[in-house]
């Protein structure tokens, strides 16, 4: 080991640079609070333990401008932080321990990877000397991370502390937003050395594009005015940009008709006559034929993702292809494009803008009217307690004004297909990595964000993932959060039973949850949350209303629907788009 | 399956034919996709792990790195790698998008195309006793191989050359006691300057 061990709580720095001899030394510990507050940091969220105990007895010190959010679980800390992140648009942070809490991390930074959030995640570490010595609660969190993080560092002296935490919070949000990992080894934590803030830092390597080639711009523009059946297809990359509005603009302007992905829901707003909903593996049935048929697809800040695509060398057949993005790794990844714009999304948009114009596309327009009219997003309206029906009616008792927070499977499609977003980042969901048990926390997250906007905040769970975070109901009622938390519980892990009943001849093995299912309604109360049940559909609003009578907690809502219920439409794992299965009830049945 | 490639390949729309193309993917059921030996060199930034980070992408994509070579370049603060792989020509232009983007990565060039020059470094230890020793020396001069050490019972020599010149070394040295063989992977560099066009 090169680094000399330092491991002394009263050692100081060796050797302080000679122009800040004059600043007053401060441990590592102090710095990293320090710095969190140069940066603006809101929220950390945490969750103490051996090696970052400096930081958390420096914090009882200080009380810093931040407010720190102590987590029960880590895993819950970091789809916190990512709910808040994606609810706000800002750096989400999280402060964990070596070891356990690092490894804790684990799933929600894959899951930040995966669906381009920023998050700076904090991790405790042995002292630099124990390092490699399978030392107690060791871990080597640079290498578990290393695939699942935009980048990491591992801070081996504290006079570099202050300038990596500004690396850090520049790398997360700049360019195409991730997760950054700073591992803090203990003795640099207790060293100390002067305390400034970087206002900049130059990371050689590392460039962030803004405005698109002008040619590429100008061929775009060419090939939009060329084409008879344009069709956009926005991913999240457009929001986070912010460049929702524009391209929404854009679209109004040129009459065409946009479709987005799951994390695109919101970029443009669906009650427009040229919304055409989602697309993909559950997108609506008119969504997908505008994509076989389109000879012009504008991708905007969307990766062409295999839950999209469905079989790739069926779709879009007629299409040439124009892509916006602000990766470069991400061009012609999995389709080859006839044009790529490297650059901004929104400042991509600003300069098409300037070189498009307002186009006749009556016909194909009135084609896309006519498969609206064909197959309509619809589910069968009876007296049995249907999911849709409850995402419904949460629509109508929100105006669509809420913050939506999905979890993963049948609640998060069906979250995604009725709910109808209106505004960029008012859906939240785990798109890339799909994990279970995201909806809670990050819910709670977003309410932290949301809390000075007064923006009601809706999490939609299942009765699998709910219980996956579930502690993090307790953080939520402490800190008097009016989070809706939604169960749409059929006492199933149902998308899974969706697939053994569509594609294993009904073999539901280990799919069914009642028989570990607990009492929600109890569980609530025990958390000091409101529990509420509703079994029939006529009492669905007066749910609802009760509910959001409540303001100084979050109340739980347990919905009883019924099993047999699947999403629909449908494009089969691997199948080509032109074989959706479309749905489950026959029109007559449709009010 | 032939037949069904075979009527798949007539129902493409023009639009996949040429995503088939740009992809280096197979058109007609008898070709194959375009894959080829790649030659690349990047330099990244002297920081822990950097190396890590870049054979990751490599190892992630299921990839054998065939050589990889790591020294110091110009600027001591960098180091520059060469790596030889096999595979898909699009895959590997997309894992070299992804290694321009690593935070430690400062170049990325695949010289595979370009006009460049490659050198390897072997040594070869091989048991020969003092009646042995003049026969192979006059074999070994043809390849201008040097004798790095000498023992009562052993010859270690020393080739440097392109990869060709090194297989055939090695491959004469099998007539012998070949006891140990050790290459340095492959070190290229393109041959003119980069800017010069």
């Amino acid at each position: 080991m090169s680094h000399p061990a330092n491991t002394s709580p009263t050692a100081t720095a060796p050797s302080a640079a000679p122009t800040a001899t004059d600043r007053p030394l401060a441990t590592g510990a102090e710095i990293l609070i320090r710095s969190l507050e140069a940066e603006g940091v809101e929220y950390v969220f945490g969750h103490p333990g051996g090696a970052v105990i400096a930081i958390y007895d420096e914090m009882h010190r200080i009380q810093p401008s931040f407010q720190h959010i102590l987590v029960r679980h880590e895993q819950g800390g970091t789809h916190a932080a990512e709910g808040y992140a994606k609810a706000t648009g800002k750096v989400g942070t999280v402060l964990v321990t070596s070891g356990p809490g690092a490894t804790n991390c684990v799933t929600g930074i894959a899951d930040a990877y995966m669906d381009s959030i920023p998050l700076v995640v904090f991790t405790g570490q042995v002292p630099t000397h124990l390092i490699g010595n399978d030392a107690f609660q060791e871990c080597d969190t640079i290498g578990v991370t290393r695939s699942i993080t935009k980048h990491s560092f591992l801070v081996r002296d504290v006079k570099d502390l202050a300038a990596t935490v500004k690396k850090a919070y520049h790398l997360a949000r700049s360019g195409r937003p991730g997760p950054v990992v700073v591992d803090l080894p203990k003795d640099v934590i207790a060293a100390r050395a002067p305390f400034h803030y970087p206002d900049h830092v130059q990371i050689r390597g590392y460039s962030v594009v803004g405005r698109g080639n002008a040619d590429q711009v100008r061929k775009a523009a060419d090939m939009i005015a060329a084409s008879k059946r344009p069709l956009f297809y926005v991913g999240g990359g457009t929001i986070i940009s912010g460049g929702a509005e524009k391209l929404t603009s854009l679209a109004r302007k040129t009459s065409i008709p946009v479709t987005t992905t799951l994390h695109g829901l919101g970029s443009f707003p669906e009650n427009d006559a040229l919304s055409v909903g989602m697309l993909g593996m559950h997108g609506t049935w008119y969504a997908n034929m505008a994509v076989q048929n389109t000879d012009l697809l504008i991708a905007v800040g969307a990766r062409f993702d295999d839950r999209v695509t469905g079989k790739i060398e069926a779709w879009a057949p007629h299409a040439r292809i124009i892509h916006i993005d602000i990766d470069p790794a991400c061009i012609s990844k999995n389709v080859p494009v006839d044009c790529p714009i490297l650059g901004d999304v929104s400042l991509v948009l600003d300069q098409l803008d300037d070189l498009v114009h307002p186009a006749d596309r009556q016909e194909w327009l009135a084609q896309i009217a006519a498969w609206k009219e064909e197959c309509p997003l619809d589910f069968q309206k009876d007296d049995a307690l249907r999911p849709q029906q409850v995402v419904r009616a949460l629509r109508d008792k929100t105006d669509g004004e809420a913050v939506v927070v999905t979890d993963v499977g049948q609640n998060q499609m069906w979250g995604a297909q009725f709910f109808s977003y209106v505004h960029p980042r008012s859906h939240i969901t785990s798109g890339g990595l799909g994990t279970m048990g995201f909806s809670l926390p990050a819910a709670m997250g977003a309410a932290f964000g949301m809390r000075s906007i007064g923006r009601d905040v809706i999490s939609i769970n299942g009765d699998g993932g709910v219980l996956m975070n579930i502690q993090e109901l307790g953080v939520a009622a402490a800190h008097k959060l009016p989070i809706k938390v939604v169960i749409l519980n059929n006492n199933y892990l149902g998308m899974v039973r969706q697939w053994q009943e569509l594609f294993h001849e009904e073999r539901y093995s280990h799919t069914n949850l009642e028989p570990t299912n607990p009492d929600f309604v109890q569980l609530a109360e025990a958390f000091g949350c409101v529990g509420l049940q509703c079994t029939d559909p006529a009492d669905i609003e007066a749910t609802l209303d009760a509910a959001w009578k409540v303001t100084d907690r979050p109340v739980v809502m347990d919905f009883r629907v019924i099993t047999e219920e699947k999403v629909f439409p449908m494009v089969p794992a691997g199948a080509a788009t032109d074989n959706m299965i479309t749905a489950q009830f026959s029109p007559e049945d449709c009010a | 399956m032939t037949t069904d490639t075979a009527q798949q390949t007539v129902e493409l729309t023009p639009q996949q034919l040429f995503r088939k193309q740009a992809a280096g993917e197979a058109i007609l059921p008898n070709e194959e996709d375009s894959v080829h030996r790649h030659v690349i060199t990047v330099l990244i930034d002297d920081t822990i792990g950097a190396l890590n980070r870049v054979t990751n992408l490599f190892s992630q994509r299921g990839f054998n790195l065939e050589s990889v070579t790591v020294g110091e370049s110009k600027d001591p603060t960098q180091r520059r790698l060469t790596l030889v792989t096999t595979g898909n020509d699009r895959i590997i232009a997309q894992v070299l998008r992804q290694l321009n983007a690593l935070i430690d990565s400062i170049e990325v060039e695949d010289l595979t195309r370009e006009d460049h020059v490659e050198r390897e470094l072997c040594l070869v230890k091989v048991r020969s006793t003092a009646t042995e020793r003049a026969a192979l020396l006059s074999v070994v001069e043809v390849f201008r191989a040097n004798v790095v050490n000498i023992t009562p019972d052993s010859l270690t020599f020393e080739v440097t050359g392109p990869t060709a010149k090194i297989n055939a070394f090695i491959g004469v040295m099998k007539d012998y006691d070949v006891r140990e063989v050790a290459r340095s992977g492959r070190v290229a560099m393109r041959r003119r300057l980069a800017f010069e066009h």
